[in-house]
């Protein structure tokens, strides 16, 4: 029988896989914007699983502003991207130390 | 028996898509396992019954955000050799932070002694009910401010994404609205005496 664990366990691996991503593709900022997008859908499964359990509307109303807020954050990150790539050729983490003293 | 066989078909399939998209050398293969992760998402909340945010997800996940990651992955000329340094390198600690978050929340999440069991399936929605007409209530009423502050936040993030990439190139020929109403008669005719030609 599926209960709500499973459900959490699955958010908690996705979040975990999104996390070891962070480490392991630490120059590529694209796939560091797609780990950030695989933690928020993990954070919107838990919001539906304990909505669907615990029987309150409101985390799926959580979960439609969560989707904005992404939405919007990765249109803003992507643009980013696109001026750094212009500006330095290349989108490598490492190359954003303009502010360093 | 039907739900449980979808749940960790589905589960396997998400899972094995997030590790492609950590894993994969090229970053457009990133992107399409996000888009199947997004896909299997979307089938599990139907499982759980959000059907409204599960076409939502597909919607705007899929169809909007994933097309741009996509248009700007291809729109970059990257090389995904250089994008791979450190890869080696950092992969035993990241396997590790992970390997400790799964068995920190799997150990929280399977504790029996806290006082709530959910283990049991949920109770099935009524014959007739509406996910999205349910949803649509309360964020109208309920909500109806703090919606009206998402579409504020989705028009600064247009706003902003336009302003961030737009380039002023030399000889990039536009038209300056402002200097062509303040234009006034004397810029622009130049009355002439012209003398007529005489008959000689």
């Amino acid at each position: 029988m599926i209960g709500l664990p499973h459900f959490l366990l699955l958010a908690g691996v996705l979040f975990s896989i999104a996390v070891a991503g962070v480490f392991l593709n630490r120059k590529n900022l694209i796939v560091l914007l797609m780990c950030i997008e695989l933690m928020l859908l993990a954070v919107n499964f838990n919001f539906i699983a304990f909505s669907h359990w615990l029987g309150d509307l409101n985390g799926q109303v959580f979960v439609f502003f969560i989707l904005t807020v992404a939405a919007a954050e990765s249109a803003i990150g992507l643009a980013i991207l696109v001026v750094l790539f212009r500006e330095r050729r290349g989108i490598n983490v490492d190359d954003l130390d303009t502010m360093r003293g | 028996m039907l739900t449980t066989i979808l749940f960790y078909v589905y589960a396997s399939v998400l899972v094995g898509a997030a590790l492609g998209v950590v894993l994969s050398k090229n970053p457009v293969h990133a992107a399409l396992f996000l888009v199947l992760a997004f896909f299997t998402s979307a089938v599990l909340w139907l499982l759980l019954e959000a059907e409204f945010l599960g076409v939502v997800l597909v919607l705007v996940y899929v169809g909007a955000v994933m097309v741009l990651f996509l248009f700007v992955v291809m729109m970059l000329d990257i090389n995904p050799a250089t994008l791979r340094e450190g890869f080696t390198k950092h992969a035993p600690l990241g396997a590790l932070v992970a390997l400790i978050m799964i068995a920190e929340i799997g150990y929280v999440v399977w504790a029996k002694h806290l006082g709530f069991d959910l283990s049991g399936a949920a109770p099935a929605a009524a014959a007739g009910y509406s996910n999205t007409k349910a949803l649509g209530a309360v964020l109208y009423t309920d909500y109806l401010l703090p919606f009206q502050l998402a579409a504020v936040v989705l028009l600064v993030a247009i706003v902003a994404a336009i302003v961030l990439t737009m380039r002023h190139r030399p000889g990039h020929k536009v038209q300056d609205i402002s200097a062509q109403v303040h234009v006034r008669r004397a810029d622009r005719v130049r009355i002439v005496k012209v003398e007529s030609a005489r008959r000689p």
